[in-house]
């Protein structure tokens, strides 16, 4: 039993961390209908930004939480004006083209990402700065540290200020509007660039959030991290229903869970003949299995006709 | 005064000179298809062996170091004056750098096959080896290899792939053994299905096996995943005391600090793959304690490795890096096999290479049937604090073979004395009895510490 606890809060804080990718997919999605596969190398970015400017800070003798505070502020800044330079430079000049285009140059950009961060911060493995205080906890025979709860919580109070900021606000209210029916939302008085550009900053910035929280869950990054992280998120928010909130939380935490679950118990589940090298491939068969018999996710209302 | 200076003077041009013969020397790629045999009174050949390794890229350090290596050995064979077939031979290196990068490795390979180079030493890596071993058998032309550690290498079946240093199959089984040594009841295994860690967590299972271990968890990864949290909490719930990893440190740092933090108290355990200060780096402090291995034993426990450190430092002013003492080891294994075969044909020392039984710096030099080193040496490691330190060699013929030739000797030596006892007999005097019973004895003793030295 404690295993299975165990299990669970691997998943959980894994899923956690999917869920705030996945919202950047989702977000940008629900509103334009592109799927933004540049947005994991956003995330990568994120984490490696604020390895060099909290090690830097670090070194030049500046308290490990504060430089740790300003790591992941450079960070969230520089995710959102790439955010915003992805928008204005790659997806802007393609609006209205056929839908195949701008999701060919999304993965352009997601390649061009990858490299520039090779060339940038080089190929090797690089160290996270520990910045959150090593605490380990132990609670019915499962243990967790200070990094898994401070994920968790941050992943739900970022998700929660996301809810907030769609259902309550007027950018919220122009978002749901332009995600509707953008033509309509235009006749409205609704500045559809504004709205969309909104989008991809907050995605970005949410991004930047949790490629912190992967690298201090790790300690460890490398330019190629984002790219399975950026499609296991985007199966998350399949999972969910893509372009639905709630639906990425959600399924972002599902994932997670039948990740940690499936490599845990398939093994013994069937005497060994899957096994858990099978870890990374569950996101990729629950990608089938819903685009298969539910296209429109779990919670997705909308029918298949925009995916 | 002038002649002191003039003295000075001389020696430094003599310096210069001979360094600049040395460079000269030196075989440059392109010229060496072309060199002639220097004109000698006694009929000269010019042997030529290849030399492949990494000599630009991240991975020069260790090329050059293997160069070295092949140089030393070259010159002090060429010192010998030995002669082969009734004719005075001269080495020379053809060295050639492939990048580490498996296509430029054949790319040079060929070139050497071209040039009709008599043997080849190396590749270092065996991404490089492997491809090229190819070429130099369908060409009949010997190779033999200080580095490239891949099991693959001599397994393909070609009669000319030779390895001087341990491969990592003996690597698993030595880590095998050194596990049941720890006291452990227990194991977890995970690999990365690479060649390389599939290949060695498959052998460490045998070893572990066999030596009464119970293998209660084998789980997978990749080489390029960070989250290992998963199967190492079902690892946990398995209790297993030790984790063998089969990787490289860029998994294994992670997967040694996600066990102390899931609070598995079980011991880490990996190859060389993840014997790197970068596991230190990135495995932080949960990497103090666990153990890895390097093929191969430190130098300072070998008989010969002192003297061959020293020689080293004087001619390259350097410090060794890594395989240089087995490059040296291959190279003279090379020139050993055409001295018994008497000849420097491919196709006449080849078989004799098979036949080897030399005593290199590194170890006792035996090839079974593939071509791999017979009982190669592990050495275990420990990290602790912050540096890697050496704990004991498995396998390995190296010492073991020498103080088999000490007690030998020592044996030999008894029965001289016991014949010199029975001459004394013979001869007169009760004295001369004890004089050889005291000979006897001394022999014993020589008997007795040689064997316990081993």
């Amino acid at each position: 039993m404690d295993i299975f606890l165990q299990q669970i809060i691997n998943g959980l804080v894994q899923g956690s961390i999917y869920a705030l990718v996945a919202l950047g997919y989702t977000m940008v999605y629900g509103i334009m209908g592109l799927i933004n596969f540049a947005h994991g190398e956003v995330v990568m970015i994120g984490t490696l930004v604020t390895i060099t400017v909290t090690g830097t800070l670090i070194k030049a003798g500046m308290p490990v939480a504060l430089a740790g505070l300003a790591g992941v502020s450079v960070s969230v800044l520089v995710c959102i004006a790439l955010g915003w330079g992805l928008e204005r430079i790659a997806y802007r000049p393609l609006r209205g083209a056929p839908r195949l285009t701008p999701l060919i140059t999304a993965i352009g950009m997601s390649i061009v990402l990858q490299n520039l961060a090779m060339i940038v911060w080089g190929r090797n493995y690089m160290t996270f700065p520990a910045f959150l205080p090593k605490i380990d906890y132990e609670f019915a025979g499962a243990n967790f540290t200070a990094v898994q709860i401070v994920i968790v919580l941050v992943s739900a109070a970022t998700m929660g200020g996301l809810l907030l900021l769609v259902y309550r606000t007027k950018l919220g209210m122009a978002m749901r509007a332009t995600a509707q029916n953008p033509a309509v939302a235009s006749l409205m008085g609704v500045n559809i660039n504004r709205v969309i550009a909104a989008a991809f900053i907050i995605g970005s910035a949410l991004g930047a959030v949790a490629g912190v929280m992967v690298g201090s869950y790790y300690e460890i990054a490398h330019y190629q991290m984002g790219f399975m992280l950026g499609l296991k998120a985007f199966t998350a928010a399949v999972l969910g229903g893509i372009g639905n909130l709630g639906g990425a939380m959600a399924g972002g935490i599902l994932l997670g869970l039948i990740e940690a679950l499936g490599a845990g118990y398939i093994g013994d589940l069937t005497g060994g003949f899957l096994g858990s090298h099978y870890q990374d491939i569950f996101a990729f068969i629950v990608l089938i299995g819903v685009l298969m018999f539910r296209p429109s996710g779990l919670f997705g209302e909308k029918t298949g006709d925009r995916a | 005064m002038h002649a002191k200076l003039s003295v000075v003077a001389l020696s430094v041009i003599t310096a210069f000179a001979l360094s600049a013969c040395g460079q000269k020397e030196e075989p440059k790629p392109v010229a060496a298809p072309i060199t002639p045999a220097a004109p000698a009174a006694k009929p000269e050949v010019v042997v030529k062996l290849g030399h492949v390794a990494p000599m630009t890229g991240p991975q020069a350090h260790l090329g050059k170091d293997n160069e070295y290596g092949a140089l030393l050995a070259v010159e002090e064979l060429n010192a010998q004056g030995l002669e082969i077939g009734g004719a005075k031979v001269k080495f020379e290196l053809v060295a050639e750098d492939d990048q580490a990068d498996p296509k430029q490795g054949s790319i040079v390979a060929q070139k050497l096959v071209d040039a009709k180079v008599n043997g080849v030493i190396g590749h270092l890596n065996s991404g490089t080896t492997i491809p090229a071993s190819k070429l130099y058998a369908d060409a009949g032309i010997p190779q033999v290899s200080g580095s490239a550690t891949n099991p693959k290498y001599t397994q393909q079946g070609f009669a000319t792939a030779f390895r001087v240093m341990a491969n990592d199959v003996q690597q698993g089984k030595a880590l095998g053994e050194f596990a049941a040594k720890q006291g452990v009841k227990s194991v977890a295994i995970v690999d990365d299905r690479t060649a390389y860690g599939q290949g060695l967590a498959d052998e460490f299972k045998k070893a572990a096996e066999a030596s009464g271990l119970k293998v209660v968890a084998t789980e997978y990864t990749n080489d390029k995943a960070t989250d290992f949290k998963a199967i190492l909490t079902k690892i946990k719930s398995k209790k297993a005391e030790l984790v063998f990893f089969g990787g490289m440190d860029a998994q294994g740092g992670p997967m040694a600090k996600q066990m102390k933090e899931l609070g598995i108290k079980a011991k880490f355990l990996g190859g060389d793959g993840v014997c790197t200060p970068e596991f230190m780096k990135l495995g932080g402090p949960a990497s103090e304690g666990q153990y890895c291995s390097l093929p191969g034993m430190p130098l300072e426990k070998l008989a010969k490795g002192p003297e061959f450190k020293d020689k080293f430092g004087k001619k390259f002013g350097a410090e060794i890096q890594l395989y240089s003492p087995y490059v040296y080891d291959a190279v003279m294994v090379v020139a050993d096999s055409m001295k018994r075969a008497n000849s420097v044909e491919p196709a006449k020392y080849l078989p004799e290479i098979g036949k080897t039984k030399y005593d290199g710096v590194t170890a006792l030099i035996e090839f079974d049937q593939f071509g791999d080193l017979k009982g190669g040496a592990i050495s275990v490691y420990q990290y602790k604090g912050g540096k890697l330190e050496y704990v004991e060699t498995l396998g390995g013929g190296g010492p073991v073979d020498s103080a088999k030739a000490e007690v030998k000797e020592a044996v030999a030596e008894v029965k001289e004395a016991a014949q010199a006892v029975a001459g004394a007999a013979t001869t007169a005097g009760a004295n001369a009895v004890k004089a050889g019973a005291e000979a006897v004895k001394s022999a014993a003793e020589a008997t007795k510490s040689a064997v316990e030295k081993k």
